[in-house]
Parts: C-alpha cells; structure tokens; sequence
C-alpha cells in the first residue's frame, strides 16, 4: 500500500514543530501555514505527524 | 434494557487522519489551545495508546477537571466529563468504583491535579483505585494567564511572581509514587513513542497509574521565562531530556541536569474496586 | 406485612434510601451526620452496592456525581461545615443535570459551631449556597418515620427531574430513636431517571423534544458518547458562548423546577380548620409546635400548625390561604429567622408575622412558642 503526505491547512496554526523536526528538512511556514519545501524529498516517516500539536499534518495510506 | 445502535453516522473527512477520527471529535476541532501548545500533542498520544490497547470507545470513560489540560477530554469520542477544578480525580474514583468495567482515563493539568486536587491525587493513589492520571505539566496556570503552579521551578516568574518564584516545585509523578501509586512514570512532548508507550502501559496496568508529561507552554512560561519558542521549548526537551534505556547507559556526570524519562514505580498490590468486591461477597455471606 | 423496627433518624435515611434504590454512598464523617455513612458502610455492600470514604468533603460529593453518572442512584451527607465545602459541585450536579442527594444533618454554626446542638441555620444555604441561578429541591422531614418516607421521597424527585436534592435533617431528628413502619417493598413508588429508549452513539444527549423539560440522558458506558461539563452548553454537551442558548439553558434549568410545583411541593396542616393563629415550623421543630398547640388550644387559643414538608420551592401558594385565614403567623426556627424573611414577604399583607428563634445549640421549647402565642 502507498502512503502519502496529508496537510490540513485549516487546522494547522503555524508553530514550525513539524518544521524543525523534519528530518529531511522538507517542510517550510508559508504565511504561517506549514507546506512542502519544494526540491526537497519527503519519506513519509511520519515524524511530523507525532508532534504536530493540531492533528494538520500526517502521513496515511492512499486510497488506491 | 434499551438497545444500543452501532452505526456510526459520521463522515470522514480526508484532512483528517484515521486515528484522530477514530478516538476523537473533529468536529470539534481545531481545539481551543495555542500555536505549539503541547496538549494536542499529548492528547494523539492518548489516542495512541488506546488505539495500541484496542479499548472500545463505548467503555472508555475520560475525565478532566478545569484548566487548558482539562479541555482535552470533550476532544476524545467516548464518555467524557469536564468537571470542577481540582475533583477529576475523586469523579473518576465515582465512575470506575460505580462501573468497575469502564476505563477511566483522567486528564490533567500540574495545578488541577497537585495544587486544588492534590488531596485527591494522593489518595487515589494510595487506595490503589484501577484509574489513569495523565497530567499535562506545563508548569504554569495557562488558563489564567501565566500564574506560578506548584510545579513552577524556582526562580522562574509568573504574573504572580513577578520577582521570581520562591516556592519549591513538586515532582508530581514522585509524589504519587510516595503515596503509593502502584504505576508512576515521566514522559514528554517530544519523545512521542515513549511516551505513548508508558501511557499505554499505565492505562493497562491494574491500579493506580499515573503519567506526569512534561507539556510546552510557549505562551504564558515560555515567553514569560524567556525560553524561546515552541520548537526551542521541544528542542530543549530533545536535547536534555533522556529516556530510561539512555540514561542507564549514562554516567552521573553526564546524567547533571538531564530530565529521565521513564516509569518511576511499579508495584503489585491489590486493585481497590476488586478488594472492594471481597467486601461484598463478606457482607452478603455474614447477612445469612 | 409492615414491620415496626425502633431507629435513629440517620439509620431511617439509610433505610429509605436504599429502599428507594440507592446503590452508592461516597462521604465523609461529621457529627451529626456520621452514623448515615457507618450505616451505609454496613448495609450497601448487603445489597450489592458500594460505599466510600472519601479523603475529604468535596471528593465525597464529586465521587457520589462520578457514580451517578453510570446511572446507579448515589448519595453523600454531611453537616454545616461539610455542606459549605459541598456547594461548588451542587451546581455542577443542577447544571450537569446528575441526579444526586445531598443529606445535611444541620448543627449548630456559624464555622465549627457547636457539632451536637441543633440548629436550621442551613435553610438558606441549601437554597442559595451554590454560585449563580439555579434550581434546587429541599426537603425536611420532622419525624424518624418521615425521614424513612422522605429519603424515598428525595430520590425519586432527583431521578424524575435529573436535579440534585437536598435532604435538610436537623440534629433533633437525625439523633431521634422512634419506631418506624418500615413499608413492604412494592407499596410505594420508586421513580427512575428517565433514558433514551435506543441509545445512539454521538446523540445530542441534553436534547428535549417540544414541551420536554427534562434530558433523556443514557448512563455513562452504555453506548452513547456524549460531553458533560459545568460550561454552560449546549444540547450535544459542549461549552457554548452564545448567549441565547445558555440564557435558555438557565431558564429551562429554572422551569424544570417551577413549572412542577405541584408535583415537588408538599406541605402539613394540623388543626387548621378552625385557627386564627398559625404556627410556621419544619424539620424537628414540629415536635415542640404539636405541643405548643396543644397548650395554647387548652388555655382557648385556636392555633393550628402549617409546616412546609418541601423546604424549597418555597410553599408559597399553600402558605398565602392560610394568611389569609389567620391573624397571625408564629414562626419558628432554630436559626436567626432565615424563613422568616419568606414568610413575612408572602404573608405580611394578611396577617401579622411574629418570631421565635434560638442560636445558642438549645431547642426551642413549646412554652417559648406559646409566649409569642400568648401576648397581645
């Protein structure tokens, strides 16, 4: 099964945990909002999903 | 008896993840907190821990009483009562001695539960009653605005404590250990699995458990404190904060000024509701 | 058959409440309440139910509302200084809508007081002692056999209408031996909160349907998963901040309550047929006012007694006839007229109101009640 990246926007409130923690440095605040850093390569470890204090980021299994 | 309907009617939304929509109440959410606020944080790893134990919703019973911790349990999808300032614990001690059977998890904060509440703490714990207290130490009154807690460090400031706190902070997980609570463990924000992990196993234990989180309050300690943002309050914990396994593996030298993380106590002794159920079947056998 | 058993007026509380269902008793001892939680202690768990000493006032009250969540009929009692610490959580109880009795053994006060004296100093706290508006039914029983009856009484009252009650003893009756006629199971009435007949997950558990009062609510653990909090809310349980929906919330509390007086509000005559004076007591200050009556009634004055069985709502409606009828109303109270005040702003307009009160822990006797019979 593949996995894949979720951002919610409307929930997120743009404190930079998932950011700093990234492993791969592949997200960035965008008027205060968190995004993928483009050229950068995400692995889907899931690492912002367990610190990311409003559930607005997570890595799930796509719907095929 | 009136029959129960399983259907569960809701509708998944697709920004919401499996385990946030499984245990909790989108609905509802965003919840109340601040940008960084730990909270959120520990309340996924709740959710986590219930999803690992396989818990039914139905049977699970989560308690809070007053203060931005307390705001967690309306998060949660199944029972759940938000009750008065300092008494979560004795509600819940109601709860799990009325409906043995239930899970009763309390969530909690470092003044509800060792300032007003401490009386409680202690002695649930002492009677070994089956309930889990997850407290969200943020060492501060967030709700309030920013007054010293019980488990503020000496020295820091607060809006009460302008020139900085005199008073000594509580080990609030050590001082439920010292009255008897048979599971005591640290956890923290950013060593999630961990910490998810000794909630898990508080939660399974038979008996009082309690897990003292150390929470991020970048709004009221933090900026009060000058301890940066929220990611360099995580950061701060990342770096000093160290598991059980690491620090066995540590020397006191290294060990100065680190934050263990890990179970504290773990002891075996009867679980109230079911000493209580020997009473019965003594009162009943004596009746004849 | 009816038995005829000799009890104390706390062990006939016990008694009645267990016949009326109750299965859970979290408290804490104070004279002069104690002997209602050593009798709890020794027959709850005889029946199956369970009983806690908890570590303090407010743990007891807290614990009794937690148990009565799970739908099993709770109870706790106390006395003045215990019934002070106890306020915060009635009016979570009444806002919450939990059922729950509250027993206050009333003493002697203000503070510590004086712990075996009796007083009815509570009344007004039992009416007003939480923070902010709210309903709340009190009860007083003036005999060991009424206490058996009333203890039902409370319980089933609270069931009915989701709302805390207050059992209002006094010293005199908690600590009176009489015989009491405990009735056979069956031949009286034993009312259940009301629940939903099909139990949904996620329903709007304080949802009413038109011309409903009271919530349908299913015990915690039963399937339903919904919210309660003493935040003024709305009908899914959750806080709201909108000021129609909890300046409703508030009104509907109130009228739950108002709109059932007759069916809560309960009142005694005795040999009012003929009176032109009336005595005003309750709670264990009948015994002295049977007396008196009988006293007054040799020496030619036509005195009757009205006493309010149900303390609050206060029995004004019953109260306003007999004003109109007599030319004067003896109140007497153990306390420094508390109902006074109520009965002089029903009844001042029809008759006067004169006064009998004692604050220093000893009974009004039935000579100091027909004084204020007796003189011009």
């Amino acid at each position: 099964m593949k996995k894949e990246l979720i951002l919610n926007s409307a929930w997120c409130k743009g404190c930079g945990i998932c950011v700093a923690f990234c492993p791969k440095g592949a997200l960035e605040l965008a008027r205060g909002k968190v995004q993928r850093k483009e050229g950068t390569d995400c692995i889907l470890c899931g690492q912002c999903e367990l610190r990311c204090p409003d559930y607005a980021i997570f890595v799930q299994e796509k719907e095929e | 008896m009136a029959k129960v309907d399983m259907t569960d009617v809701r509708e998944k939304d697709v920004n919401v993840s499996d385990l946030v929509f499984k245990y909790m109440r989108p609905e509802h959410l965003p919840h109340i907190w601040c940008p960084g606020c730990g909270n959120g944080i520990i309340m996924r790893d709740v959710a986590q821990a219930i999803e690992d134990l396989k818990i039914n919703r139905n049977n699970l019973v989560v308690v809070s009483g007053i203060g931005c911790s307390s705001r967690a349990a309306g998060y949660f999808d199944c029972s759940t009562i938000h009750t008065t300032h300092g008494r979560a614990i004795a509600f819940a001690t109601g709860i799990k001695m009325a409906r043995p059977e239930l899970e009763v998890v309390v969530l909690t904060g470092d003044g509800d539960a060792s300032a007003i509440g401490g009386n409680h703490l202690i002695h649930a714990a002492r009677r070994n009653i089956g309930i889990t207290v997850i407290v969200m130490n943020n060492t501060i009154y967030g709700m309030t605005g920013g007054q010293y807690s019980p488990t503020t460090p000496t020295g820091d400031y607060g809006t009460t404590a302008p020139y900085g706190n005199i008073d000594r902070p509580f080990d609030v997980a050590l001082l439920a250990a010292a009255a008897g609570a048979t599971y005591a463990a640290h956890g923290d924000c950013f060593h999630v699995p961990e910490t998810t992990r000794l909630i898990r196993d508080g939660i399974a234990h038979k008996g009082f458990s309690i897990i003292e989180v150390a929470d991020v309050c970048p709004t009221y300690y933090g900026r009060k404190n000058k301890k940066g943002s929220a990611v360099d309050m995580m950061r701060n914990q990342k770096e000093n904060f160290v598991t059980a396994a690491q620090a066995k593996r540590m020397s006191p030298e290294e060990l100065e000024g680190r934050y263990v993380l890990g179970v504290i106590q773990e002891l075996d002794f009867p679980e109230y509701t079911e000493a209580y159920e020997k009473v019965i079947e003594k009162a009943q056998g004596g009746a004849k | 058959m009816a038995k005829r058993v000799l009890m104390q007026g706390n062990e006939a509380c016990v008694e009645g409440a267990i016949a009326a269902g109750m299965r859970f008793y979290a408290g804490y001892p104070i004279t002069p309440s104690t002997e209602i939680a050593e009798v709890s202690a020794l027959r709850l768990p005889q029946v199956g139910g369970k009983f806690i000493q908890m570590e303090d006032e407010l743990a007891s009250i807290a614990c009794a509302i937690g148990a009565s969540a799970t739908g099993v009929k709770a109870m706790t009692a106390t006395s003045g200084p215990g019934f002070s610490l106890k306020q915060e959580n009635l009016g979570y109880a009444c806002l919450a809508e939990i059922p729950l009795v509250v027993v206050d053994v009333q003493r002697s006060g203000p503070s510590t007081g004086l712990p075996t004296s009796p007083s009815q100093g509570d009344v007004m706290m039992a009416r007003w002692g939480t923070h902010g508006d709210h309903p709340i039914i009190v009860i007083s029983p003036s005999s060991v056999r009424e206490t058996y009856e009333l203890a039902i009484r409370c319980f089933n009252l609270s069931e009915k209408y989701r709302t805390p009650v207050i059992f209002l003893m006094d010293e005199i009756v908690g600590h009176l031996r009489e015989g009491v006629e405990i009735p056979e199971a069956g031949t009286f009435e034993i009312v259940d909160r009301p629940v939903p007949e099909h139990y949904y997950p996620k329903k709007h558990a304080y949802h009413l349907e038109e011309g409903e009062l009271v919530p349908k609510m299913a015990p915690f653990g039963a399937g339903e998963r919904y919210n309660v909090t003493g935040l003024l809310h709305d009908d899914t349980g959750f806080p709201t901040n909108n000021n129609k929906i909890a300046g409703d919330l508030v009104e509907r509390l109130m009228k739950k309550i108002d709109d059932n007086y007759d069916d809560i509000v309960t009142t005694e005559e005795v040999g009012m047929e003929d009176a032109d004076i009336a005595l005003y007591v309750y709670g264990g200050t009948m015994r002295a006012a049977l007396t008196a009556m009988e006293m007054a009634r040799a020496k030619g004055f036509k005195v009757g007694i009205f006493r309010p069985v149900t303390i609050w709502p206060f029995a004004e409606r019953e109260l306003r006839e007999v004003a109109k009828k007599v030319k004067r109303i003896v109140v007497a109270e153990h306390n420094y007229g508390q109902m006074l005040r109520e009965v002089e702003r029903v009844a001042k307009d029809d008759c006067e109101v004169r006064f009998v009160g004692k604050v220093n822990g000893t009974v009004i006797t039935p000579e100091e009640i027909l004084q204020k019979i007796e003189e011009a």
